[in-house]
């Protein structure tokens, strides 16, 4: 609080201790054997900032607030507990979107009411300062709010993934982003902008609800990767603003680690697509697949293999190594992969999982699938990690991926996905690659020579049906 | 608070947050986001206030917002240390036999 009575110390000791708790509880995920006891420095860092507030203010209406939690608890434990793994990254993009809504309520409710929050002045008018952060804050949340809201339709299939361009849209967005940032400043210097400017602040609110929207619709799904961990680091921004507002040490430690944590994991999502993060919010990638590369490939000759070519390998191999993804786990083809992996380790083949950081829809996502199937997290191993192994293993066991093993990547210049690191599955002495058909192509629409090499063997079924019956092979 | 130990505090907590984050294993990204998703409704705090403050003072629309705050918070909070912990627990080692 800038200007109402001092906080006793014990109160602004109780705030640091929570946000050093929110520290550990990030610092846990160092690891998975450490992760859980994280977890739980979390909860109890939230026990104690929910628990310090309502002691420290005057409660008038402390059954309605009970209510609105047991609510909003109840949705969350029931929804936490039944959402399928692979709908993580629609569950994490509705989360960000309530946060964001939070924000927007907080700020709203502290413009309403200063008093409250001890933003005003003697005279009762709020101090400038506090109208930047609350300007800034009610911005990044409603940017946050429908921003997730398009990525959450976007993800669960409600709204295509193909990017909705509209003409002069930076233009547009530009032009509203100069007028949230004007209005912001404008407010900083108003006399007494409740008075004098009523209309200012429901504006900034309305505009920033806007641009969330224009933002992130002329984004395509290949790039939600980005936009969930885009959107992450904005809600943070959008806690730390309120923060700076209410003077509360725990909201501004968590904000910054939040904020912070979105904008690495954008950074290493961007790296892992070879995507500048410029060009991911300027949208449009994955418009429309230009037919030229796909028709291409036409007429190369290629090997076909069946499931029991696929067993018989394998059985011989002293080392697989499986690529799986995004495409193995719609296939729902993660619990048999995983059965067929404990077959041959039992046949002595050393099996190990190589995972690329965009195997799946948001990161680490491949990860907590594979980890659903138990699979240890011991044999799951990233690019860097991994792929110098390819070299000496016999068998590469590529399921539901394909962008992410395209030696174009690193050899056609002139190939949209040049840049991106790949995993060298080229590099075994043998390659099964599971795949529907050898028409469809990757999300970025380029062929991949890796079918059309001789020790390639193309296993063409869905991904689950072909893990069965190689199962049944080896059984 | 005055606005620059506010500032100090927040700058520090990046550089922590920069360090804490790149320490975190690939494997543990998404429990990363879901947790991050459930801390970041620390934010809950500013809507106890407005909701603790009551009607007093103009503050009626503030309590509502406040409240509504306050469940949409909730969710999160609940939702996402809950689906964190879920996760977590099916992070598990090969088995020696």
């Amino acid at each position: 609080m800038h200007e109402a009575a001092p906080i006793p110390a014990w109160v602004a000791l109780a705030y640091l201790a929570s946000g050093i708790l929110f520290i550990l509880a990030l610092r846990g995920l160092s690891s998975p054997e450490s992760s859980r006891a994280g977890n739980r420095f979390g909860m109890l860092g939230m026990l104690i900032a929910v628990v310090t507030t309502l002691v420290t203010h005057e409660v008038a209406s402390l059954v309605e607030i009970l209510i609105a939690i047991a609510i909003g608890g109840g949705i969350g434990f029931i929804t936490a507990r039944r959402i399928a793994m692979t709908a993580m990254p629609q569950l994490v993009a509705a989360f960000h979107s309530l946060v964001g809504m939070a924000a927007v309520l907080v700020a709203a409710a502290a413009y309403l009411n200063p008093g409250a929050f001890g933003i005003t002045d003697a005279a009762g008018v709020l101090l400038p300062v506090s109208r930047v952060e609350m300007g800034l804050g009610v911005a990044i949340g409603a940017i946050t709010f429908s921003g997730s809201i398009i990525a959450f339709l976007k993800l669960n299939g409600n709204m295509s993934g193909a990017p909705i361009m509209l003409p002069a849209r930076h233009v547009i967005n530009l032009g509203t982003l100069a007028a949230i940032i004007g209005l912001v400043v404008y407010f900083y210097f108003v006399p007494a902008p409740r008075v004098d400017t009523p209309w200012l602040f429901w504006t900034v609110t309305g505009l920033a609800f806007l641009i969330g929207f224009l933002l992130i619709i002329p984004i395509g799904g290949a790039d939600m990767p980005v936009v969930v961990s885009m959107l992450n680091s904005y809600s943070g921004w959008a806690a730390a603003a309120m923060g700076f507002t209410l003077g509360n040490t725990a909201m501004i430690i968590t904000g910054a680690l939040v904020g912070s944590s979105g904008a690495i994991l954008s950074y290493i999502m961007c790296k892992a697509m070879n995507r500048g993060f410029i060009s991911v919010i300027a949208g449009g990638f994955g418009a429309a697949s230009d037919g030229d590369a796909a028709a291409a490939s036409i007429d190369r000759p290629w090997k076909r293999g069946s499931a029991e070519d696929a067993a018989f390998l394998m059985k011989q191999a002293e080392k697989v190594i499986i690529v799986p993804g995004y495409g193995m786990a719609v296939a729902q083809a993660q619990h048999v992969l995983r059965e067929m992996a404990d077959m041959l380790k039992e046949e002595g083949v050393q099996v190990k999982f190589a995972i690329h950081p965009v195997a799946g829809r948001m990161p680490g996502h491949m990860n907590v699938l594979l980890a659903e199937a138990n699979v240890p997290y011991d044999e799951v191993f990233e690019l860097e990690d991994i792929n110098s192994e390819f070299g000496q293993a016999d068998i590469a066991f590529v399921i539901g991926a394909n962008d992410v093993t395209n030696p174009a990547a690193k050899t056609d210049k002139s190939s949209p996905i040049y840049g991106m690191p790949i995993l060298d599955v080229a590099n075994a002495k043998t390659v099964l690659f599971v795949k529907r058909s050898m028409g469809g192509v990757g999300y970025a629409g380029v062929d991949n020579d890796v079918f059309y090499m001789d020790n390639t063997m193309m296993l063409l079924s869905d991904a689950k049906k072909m893990c069965e019956e190689i199962v049944k092979s080896l059984g | 608070m005055d606005f620059i130990s506010i500032l100090s505090i927040f700058v520090m907590a990046c550089f922590v947050g920069y360090y804490v984050v790149w320490s975190v294993t690939p494997a543990l990204h998404t429990p990363l986001m879901s947790v991050t998703n459930a801390i970041s409704s620390v934010i809950i705090v500013g809507a106890l206030i407005a909701a603790a403050a009551g009607s007093a003072a103009g503050g009626e629309a503030a309590k509502w917002l406040g409240l509504v705050g306050i469940a949409l918070a909730s969710v999160n909070i609940f939702g996402g240390f809950a689906v964190t912990e879920r996760m977590l627990a099916m992070y598990k080692k090969k088995e020696r036999k």
